[in-house]
């Protein structure tokens, strides 16, 4: 019996050696240990045996059922992780298919750019104001120096819609309407629509963006402005840009200048972009002409203010090297997702 | 406007080149628009003296020549003929470049070495071909080694200056020249303006009547014993460089001044000035007048003429009249030096479609004091060119003269103003050399010339005084004082956040004119008598095109979809952020904002009405509801929706109508809404408030059921909610379904219940009392068969 014992043992330990997965081992378990399975059987011949032989093979039987257990349990584990290193390796995917996204859109390149110069501005303690687009001749002409029969009405082509409404051809008129309603200290951009009777072209559109910059406080002075602004550059262009001041005309700032930054693409050494200048036009600007401060009920002994007014297609034209302005207003779906 | 830069330095020394000294003056106030270089191709092309010559051993034509460039003396082979031995030539050295691209290296010419070229005229770029013929060869006393640019005067160009409207005294050479002055702190010279008179005066052949304010001063001369002929080269050039074709020395002159001073002038031919006599008047109503150019301009009380004493003989500050032009025989002549209203010359020049240089001047208001020196400076030219004799005197009408202007300023407010610190004295300087005279130390007391009408107030002192000084020097100062607080108003907030939502649900922003046709209400089908169509009308639009604004913004946005759908985009989603321009009966419209939305491939209403649901979401409006909308002949009448917020019709959303989509070229079908966010942002709910998670289990519950296929989701979610009163937590649709094995005209939704209670968790009794109450009512109300 000890001889069946040990032969159980070997043939058992050879069996499950030579078991290549989960289920050959469960007949083996089955075949050496289950109900009707070979220990069984021998463990139930015991009876025969005498008092002195029982403990012993007892004993025996269980170190036997012990060791198989044992074996059975070892390959099971060896078993099982190499049948789940083959399903990982069955499980394989391309991962260089596409994801599955829900798409998300996109903002016009103009709104994303003059988001981008709101929160600069805002940084900078400038709220954001508004005027509407169909304007008074006043707050659009009269109120900004500029009389009926001026010069500068025939350089801004005007649209009308009665002899005392147009479309605002700037967003200049936001300053009056601006200085009428909110007392100094005042702080705005007004960014916005404004309307000019040019015909369609690459660089021409009859609706375009400006943002006009209106300080007015005590002691407001030249450098302010230049302080503010050249922030703004070096912001919105970058660190290294650089700013240039040049004397020019307009009749609502007096001094009154335009200002030119150094060429992003080029960094000011002359390119394509600045036309070989190394300067690129920006923005006008100058202090707020006495008689305006005045129309807008404010004292100029006593306070003094700059203002400042840029077009956005064109500094998104710059930013993005785009040479038509007409693709802002088409929409092509390939046009808007590219920003 | 062009000035020729060697003739803008016979006034003034600047001592730069063309560049450097277009960029100063740009930085002092007079912008340039573009700098044109004559020499600007010629590099390294210097004076050389000849000093030896030899034949070629191998070539009968050419000439080995040894030069002297200076530095040192260099062989070169050359193949002209017309040159000996002590010629001064121009040399191109090795490593030279001529115009056209040409560059010069060393070489052999039939096995001698050659280190250069010796040029002509042609190769230096300042002949045709045809005109010269071999090397040029320079004066005995030119220097040697010298850039060949100099010697020539070549350096120099032309810079074209853009003149804004309020300086009308820089648009002369003599003016940016003062410009020039004061920016480089050198003199400027004056004009020469000196000549003789002859014994016979003016009075004696002429008189001068002014009938309208509009002119301010009238002046005139006789010019007597004329030889018309050509004027001389060097006025030519000048003229030439300007873009004025020379014509005859009488005309010439009095462009020439019109370019040095700015002043316009005019010569009539005397033998036809009728009645001795000049009138300067209004014109008649269709008056008819033919203009130097031969074209009969057709002439009204607003424009003013200068008449003899039968008919006008110009118009006036805009063009002379081809019946009193000079011509080749015109032996005497009226020099005619006036100042006329700006603004009259400019709308008259508009009216006629007729801009002329002297127009284009006389419209930013000349000085009328300029006269003076401009009429004396032409008699000058008269007697310098040998045209003819100046009769004694002048007629001058000037009632209401022009005197310089005072104002007083203290350096000290310019320094505060400007934000920097400029010496008094160094203020004192720059006025000075702009012309202005200054008296007082603590408070300036200035004197303003009369051609400055453009500085009336302290400001336009303080800018005088820093563009001359530098606009570079101010410094860069951030804003001190007060802080002020910027923040984004209600409304700027929630347009954010309603952009966000729409580029999260994967919409594109558009951006579309604020101006439509009015052809655009019937292509959305838009009845005749529909309010939309009444709008804000444009007066002088582009086209009809752009010719009322819109008073929707669906048409605009279906133009984009269409434009998309034409260059084969496939899938389209768009919004836009649009006003609307409402007339309001006052002077201004209404201007309201709108979403619009447009979408077309593989979308259907629910994606549409979803977006639209997100949105209301974000902005925490739940007293939103969605209405079946028939009537909008815009859309699809069983595919659309009214959106309600709070009652209030917020707008509508929905499959464009068939019809329209076809107006709109589009074979697919398009989604559409139009929301107004004034209405949303009056619902918006902008605090959101913490609810406890609940604490204890939900139950679920699944109903299933046939349904007339005509009673709406929305009306049998409602009766749920209603029924299971507080225990009910939420009602969720999850299947729709019609055809097979349901009867026609039902259909089959299947909804998911969900019970919950705050305080304890709920027995199934509960639940199933609440449910069933449920389905009673339902089978009640809406007949509907449990499946």
């Amino acid at each position: 019996m000890e001889q069946q014992l040990k032969n159980i043992k070997a043939e058992a330990i050879e069996e499950i050696r030579k078991a290549k997965d989960s289920l050959k081992l469960d007949e083996a378990r089955v075949k050496f240990l289950g109900k009707k399975g070979a220990l069984t059987s021998i463990l139930r011949s015991m009876g025969g045996l005498s008092p002195q032989e029982r403990p012993i093979i007892g004993k025996l039987a269980n170190e036997v059922r012990e060791d198989i257990e044992r074996a059975l349990e070892e390959a099971l584990k060896e078993v099982k992780e190499k049948e789940k290193a083959a399903r990982l390796s069955l499980e394989s995917i391309d991962i260089t298919m596409p994801g599955r996204n829900s798409e998300i859109g996109n903002l016009h390149p103009i709104t994303k750019v003059l988001d981008e110069i709101k929160e600069i501005f805002f940084g900078m303690g400038f709220s954001i104001a508004e005027g509407p687009e169909v304007e008074l001749d006043y707050y659009n002409f009269e109120a900004l120096n500029i009389p009926k029969n001026h010069p500068a009405r025939d350089e801004q082509d005007t649209f009308y819609i009665s002899d005392s409404v147009v479309l605002r051809t700037q967003t200049s008129p936001v300053q009056i309407r601006t200085m009428e309603n909110i007392k100094p200290p005042i702080r705005i951009i007004a960014p916005g629509r404004v309307y000019r009777s040019d015909a369609v072209d690459a660089t021409h559109s009859p609706t375009f963006h400006q943002i006009e910059g209106l300080v007015v406080d005590k002691g407001i002075t030249m450098a302010n402005l230049y302080g503010t602004l050249d922030t703004f550059a070096k912001k919105f262009f970058g660190e290294k840009t650089r700013t240039r001041f040049r004397p020019h005309h307009f009749p609502f700032t007096e001094p009154s200048a335009e200002m030119d930054i150094s060429c992003h693409v080029c960094d000011g050494k002359g390119c394509r972009v600045c036309k070989g200048s190394g300067w690129i036009e920006i923005l006008g600007s100058g202090m707020v002409h006495p008689d305006v401060l005045r129309k807008g009920g404010i004292d100029p002994e006593v306070y003094s203010g700059f203002a400042f007014g840029m077009g956005l297609e064109r500094i998104v034209m710059k930013k993005f090297e785009i040479d038509d302005i007409r693709l802002f207003y088409e929409n092509d779906i390939r046009f808007l997702k590219q920003f | 406007m062009k000035v020729p830069y060697k003739w803008l330095c016979e006034y003034v020394n600047i001592d730069k080149n063309i560049n450097e000294a277009a960029d100063a003056l740009t930085i002092s106030g007079s912008k340039v628009e573009e700098v044109i270089e004559f020499g600007k191709e010629i590099d390294r092309v210097v004076t050389g003296k000849i000093i030896k010559t030899e034949k070629h051993p191998d070539a009968d034509k050419l000439t080995i020549c040894k030069v002297d460039v200076k530095d040192e003396v260099i062989q070169i082979v050359t193949g002209a003929s017309n040159i000996k031995e002590g010629d001064i030539v121009p040399v191109a050295l090795h490593g030279s470049s001529l115009p056209g691209g040409v560059k010069i290296k060393k070489g052999k010419l039939r096995g001698v070495e050659s280190n250069g070229m010796l040029c002509s005229e042609v190769e230096l770029g300042i002949a045709d071909e045809n005109s010269v013929h071999g090397i040029m060869i320079l004066k005995e006393d030119t220097p040697i080694g010298e850039d060949i640019k100099k010697i020539l005067g070549l350096e120099g160009g032309i810079i074209d200056f853009e003149i804004t409207s309020n300086r009308a005294d820089c648009f002369s050479v003599y003016g940016i020249a003062r410009e020039a002055a004061a920016t480089f702190d050198k003199e400027l010279k004056k004009i020469e303006t000196s000549f003789n008179e002859t014994d016979d005066s003016i009075d004696n052949y002429l008189s001068v009547e002014v009938k309208s304010s509009l002119c301010r001063r009238y002046a005139a001369r006789m010019i007597k014993d004329v030889k018309i002929g050509p004027s001389p080269e060097w006025m030519q050039e000048k003229l030439r460089q300007c873009d004025i074709r020379p014509i005859n020395n009488i005309v010439d002159i009095t462009n020439y001044v019109m370019l040095e001073l700015g002043q316009p002038m005019h010569a009539f031919d005397y033998r036809y000035v009728k009645g001795k006599k000049i009138i300067v008047r209004t014109a008649q109503d269709d008056e008819k007048f033919k203009t130097l150019d031969g074209v009969e301009r057709n002439l009204n009380s607003s424009m003013l003429v200068i008449a003899d004493g039968e008919r006008p003989i110009g118009i006036a500050g805009v063009m002379g009249g081809e019946n009193s032009e000079i011509k080749e025989d015109t032996t005497a002549v009226i020099f005619e030096c006036a100042n006329f209203d700006g603004t009259n010359v400019r709308l008259t020049s508009k009216k006629l479609g007729l801009r002329t240089d002297a127009s284009s001047k006389y419209e930013k208001d000349i000085d009328p004091n300029l006269i003076d020196i401009a009429l004396n400076r032409a008699c000058h030219l008269v007697e310098l060119l040998g045209a003819g004799k100046v009769a004694k005197g002048v007629i001058d009408i000037y009632e209401n003269r022009v005197e310089p202007y005072t104002l007083k300023v203290s350096p000290e407010w310019i320094n505060k103003f400007l934000g920097i610190e400029i010496e008094k004295e160094e203020m004192r300087k720059i006025l000075k050399n702009l012309e202005m005279k200054v008296y007082g130390d603590d408070v300036f007391e200035i004197e303003v010339p009369t051609f400055r009408q453009d500085v009336k107030i302290k400001e336009d002192v303080a800018e005088e005084i820093i563009r001359i000084y530098g606009y570079d020097k101010i410094p860069v100062k951030k804003i001190i004082g007060e802080t002020v607080e910027a923040q984004w108003t209600l409304e700027q907030t929630l347009i954010k956040k309603v952009k966000n939502v729409m580029v999260s649900c994967g919409l594109y922003e558009a951006m579309t004119y604020s101006f439509i046709s009015p052809k655009v209400f019937s292509l959305i089908n838009l009845p005749e008598n529909h309010e939309l169509r009444n709008t804000v009308n444009i007066l002088n639009p582009l086209g009809e095109d752009f010719s009322v604004m819109k008073t929707t913004g669906i048409p605009s946005l279906l133009e984009c979809l269409k434009r998309n759908y034409k260059r084969d985009n496939k899938e389209v989603k768009l919004f836009e952020i649009s006003k609307v321009y409402i007339p309001s009966g006052n002077q201004l419209p209404n201007e309201y904002d709108k979403l619009i939305i447009g979408m077309y491939g593989k979308v259907d209403f629910f994606d549409l009405k979803g977006v639209i649901e997100n949105l209301l979401n974000v902005l925490g409006i739940d007293k939103a509801e969605f209405e079946r909308e028939e009537n909008s002949s815009i859309f699809h009448p069983g595919r659309t929706a009214k959106l309600l917020v709070r009652k209030k019709n917020a707008g509508i959303l929905g499959e464009i109508h068939p019809n329209v989509a076809e107006n709109y070229e589009i074979e697919d079908r398009v989604y559409v809404a139009e929301i107004d966010l004034k209405t949303l942002f009056d619902a918006a709910k902008n605090e959101k408030r913490y609810k406890p998670l609940p604490k204890f289990p939900a139950v679920s519950r699944d109903i299933a059921m046939l349904l007339d296929e005509n009673i709406s989701v929305s009306d049998i979610e409602k009766a749920i909610l209603r029924e299971g009163k507080e225990l009910i937590e939420s009602v969720k649709l999850f299947d729709v379904y019609k055809g097979k094995q349901i009867p026609e005209g039902l259909r089959s939704l299947a909804f998911s219940l969900t019970f919950r209670a705050e305080d304890r968790t709920l027995k199934d009794e509960e639940v199933n009392k609440v449910h069933e109450s449920i389905i009673n009512r339902l089978k009640e109300k809406f007949n509907a068969q449990l499946r």
